[in-house]
């Protein structure tokens, strides 16, 4: 990792007591992708917000691209594109008006223009799609639209808010292949999500909960240090006898049900998958299936936020 | 200022006004209904006033001085009292709106060609038919007392007249062929732009916040200078193409003569349009939603403009503390710019004041509209 593209310095954002972004620090590099993860309500937006300079920080400071947004929120912007949670490009102009009011507000040089906008509608797949009304766009074209808008004039460092939400899960494979090359290019990306899947995509996800970054790390290295045990997939019916004869047991540390299993957390080395099989076999539940896996953010993610609390 | 900025703004703007159909109905329905509502609606026009005459001389003069009320499709004369008392009697009851007096010595009067020659009362509860009705009637003895004493410096007065002072109303004196619709249109005119534009201008902003575009439009480097030129520029356009058409429907469908310069009409008219744009603007940038921002929008142009700007109601005539407020409506400028132009053909020299009222006025608007806008969400 290279140049540091983005800082946040004990970052705060109070909306009269209440305390939206608490203290938080980390930095992007150039070229890295991190991934903003938290419940609703954790502050993900409003860090970002901050980091745009659309909301001015209570408190510490957050650096973009070595200037204080802040200080100076106008320079930062021509440093930065920004996809915003809500999608708000504009739904009555079509798809190459939307490209082109944003190449004006960059000031997009007019020899350089048609190749950008070419790229763009290519980059999100919008060919002959060009003279479509936004309005008309489902979630996967309209949400590449919008990162083609952001990256029409280039720029250093990517802020992207939630920019899968509502998305089928093939436009977010595709989505996610657009940001890695442009990490690959040395763009940095903050990316928040809901989607835990989509943190293994990331090069390093910071775990937001009320306010507090909990832990930043990279998807391996979290999961490894923060779990705390070995995790078990078991295959059983009922799913809530099974729960209840799981909860007071002695070294057993999480049950979650996760469709029509569970994910079992256990302390290390406490029980085999025979032991955990006779266990919930003495409560009257039917196993099928019992063995360790490899624990996906997620997992550790319901573990940590049961640890720090619940969402607000 | 970046020219490639204000072009992608504007183009985006304009193109919003297409496809919005509020936008249109604004900007190409509401002054053409306006136009005919309020030209035929707000019609001071005196006609078949119910008039009667005291001849007190009952001489050939008189009588075809009575022949030319007669004539005149202002008046009708519907009683000849014989006494004053009659005169009052027939005021006060309502059978007549005004009553004209013929002095015994009329002919004498007409023939020295001075002083007042006749007198008029009127029912003063309603008091601009009455100076209507003083205008035409004076207006009537005037063109007699021109006839009679040919070739003479023709200038009648109007005695007056215990019930009702009667001051010389000089704005008769550009309106020759008697028509309150010549002193009515150019109101109009003005009420028109005023509402059209400060309504388009009042959605430009709001509908950003209404639509969720704001945020992003705030994370991108425009300044709000530019946002507001941007956004104003095809606003400005529209207004000056209403502001055209409401000129010719004025001149060609009410026939309200024009005797002034094109180009001054063109300048004072832009610069009316930048006065209304930037009171829209203003009011676009405190209220986020686009209903709320029209309404007041539609409050703070229609009230003042209608009420206080000399439209329809004499600022002359008003409490001073009123004509104290009327020197802030941007409307009475404009107007009174149109009516000297319009029926005066004044040029700039002579507006100067009124023109130098609205340019301070766009100063003061531009000032402020170009720094309402801040670029934060909070
Ligand atoms: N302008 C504001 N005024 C008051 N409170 C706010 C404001 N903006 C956000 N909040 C509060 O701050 C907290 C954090 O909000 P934020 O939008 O940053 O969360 P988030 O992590 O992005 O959540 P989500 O996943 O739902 O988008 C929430 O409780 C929210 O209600
Ligand atoms: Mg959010």
């Amino acid at each position: 990792m290279t140049s540091v593209a983005v800082a946040a310095e004990g970052l705060t954002k109070r909306f009269g007591d209440f305390v939206a972004v608490d203290g938080i620090d980390f930095t992007v590099a150039a070229g890295e992708i991190v991934g903003f993860l938290g419940p609703n309500g954790a502050g993900k937006s409003t860090t970002i917000r901050m980091l745009c300079g659309l909301l001015r920080p209570s408190a510490g400071r957050g650096l973009v691209a070595g200037i204080d947004v802040a200080a100076d929120p106008e320079a930062v912007r021509q440093h930065i594109g920004y996809m915003s949670q809500k999608f708000s490009l504009y739904n009555d102009l079509t798809v190459i008006e939307n490209l082109r009011f944003f190449g004006g507000i960059y000031q997009v040089p007019r020899a350089s223009l048609p190749e950008r906008l070419a790229f763009a509608i290519s980059m999100a797949g919008l060919e002959g799609r060009e003279e479509r009304l936004v309005s008309t766009l489902a979630g996967g074209w309209k949400q590449r639209l919008a990162l083609g808008c952001a990256i029409l004039h280039r720029p250093p460092i990517l802020f992207l808010d939630e920019p899968t939400s509502g998305v089928d899960p093939q436009s977010r494979r595709r989505f996610w292949d657009l940001i890695h090359s442009l990490a690959a290019d040395g763009v940095a990306v903050l990316v928040s999500t809901h989607y835990m899947d989509e943190a293994e995509y990331c090069d390093r996800v910071a775990l937001i909960n009320r306010g507090k970054l909990i832990d930043m790390a990279s998807p391996a290295e979290f999961k490894r240090t923060n779990l705390g045990g070995e995790l078990f997939l078991v295959e059983c019916r009922p799913l809530g006898a099974a729960i209840a004869r799981l909860q007071d047991t002695p070294h057993l540390l999480d049950v979650a049900a996760f469709g029509n299993s569970l994910h079992v957390l256990v302390e290390d080395s406490a029980y085999d998958s025979e032991s955990l099989t006779a266990l919930l076999r003495q409560g009257g539940v039917e196993v099928s299936l019992a063995h360790t896996i490899a624990p996906s953010v997620e997992d550790v993610f319901v573990r940590m936020i049961g640890r720090t609390g619940g969402p607000h | 200022m970046r020219p490639l900025r204000l072009k992608a703004i504007a183009v985006k703007e304009a193109l919003q006004i297409l496809r919005d159909p509020i936008s249109l109905v604004i900007a190409l329905l509401m002054p053409f209904m306006q136009m005919i509502l309020l030209g035929y609606g707000i019609n001071l026009d005196v006609r078949n006033l119910p008039t009667c005459v005291f001849d007190r001389e009952a001489s050939q003069d008189s009588q075809a001085l009575l022949k030319h009320f007669q004539a005149s499709p202002y008046f009708r004369i519907v009683e000849t009292p014989s006494t004053y008392r009659d005169v009052i009697r027939a005021l006060d009851g309502g059978a007549c709106r005004l009553a004209i007096v013929i002095p015994p010595d009329f002919s004498q009067r007409i023939a020295d060609s001075g002083g007042s020659a006749v007198q008029a009362l009127t029912d003063a509860s309603d008091d601009n038919t009455a100076n209507i009705a003083i205008g035409y009637a004076q207006a009537v003895v005037g063109a007699y007392a021109a006839e009679a004493t040919a070739g003479a410096a023709a200038r009648a007065g109007l005695s007056t007249g215990p019930l009702q002072p009667v001051a010389v109303q000089s704005r008769v004196w550009f309106n020759e062929d008697l028509e309150s619709r010549n002193f009515i249109i150019p109101g109009v005119v003005a009420l028109v732009m005023a509402l059209v534009g400060a309504q388009l201008a009042s959605l430009t902003v709001s509908r950003e916040w209404e639509r969720g575009t704001m945020e992003l439009l705030v994370s991108t480097p425009v300044t709000p200078m530019e946002l507001m030129l941007g956004k104003l520029a095809p606003y400005f356009l529209v207004g000056l193409l209403d502001a055209a058409f409401c000129l010719c429907f004025a001149v060609f469908w009410f026939k309200v003569p024009f005797r002034g310069d094109l180009l001054v009409l063109f300048l004072t008219t832009s610069l009316f349009l930048v006065v209304v744009l930037g009171i829209g603007y203003l009011i676009s940038v405190a209220i986020r939603s686009q209903l709320g921002a029209s309404q007041i929008g539609l409050l703070v142009t229609m009230l003042p403009t209608v009420l206080l700007s000399g439209m329809a109601f004499p600022i002359d005539q008003m409490p001073k503390a009123v004509q104290l407020v009327c020197t802030f409506v941007p409307a009475r400028y404009y107007i009174a710019i149109l009516k000297a132009v319009f029926l005066k053909g004044s040029g700039l020299l002579e507006l100067w004041r009124p023109v130098a009222a609205l340019l301070a006025y766009a100063a003061v608007i531009g000032f402020f509209a170009a720094r309402a806008f801040k670029k934060r969400l909070e």
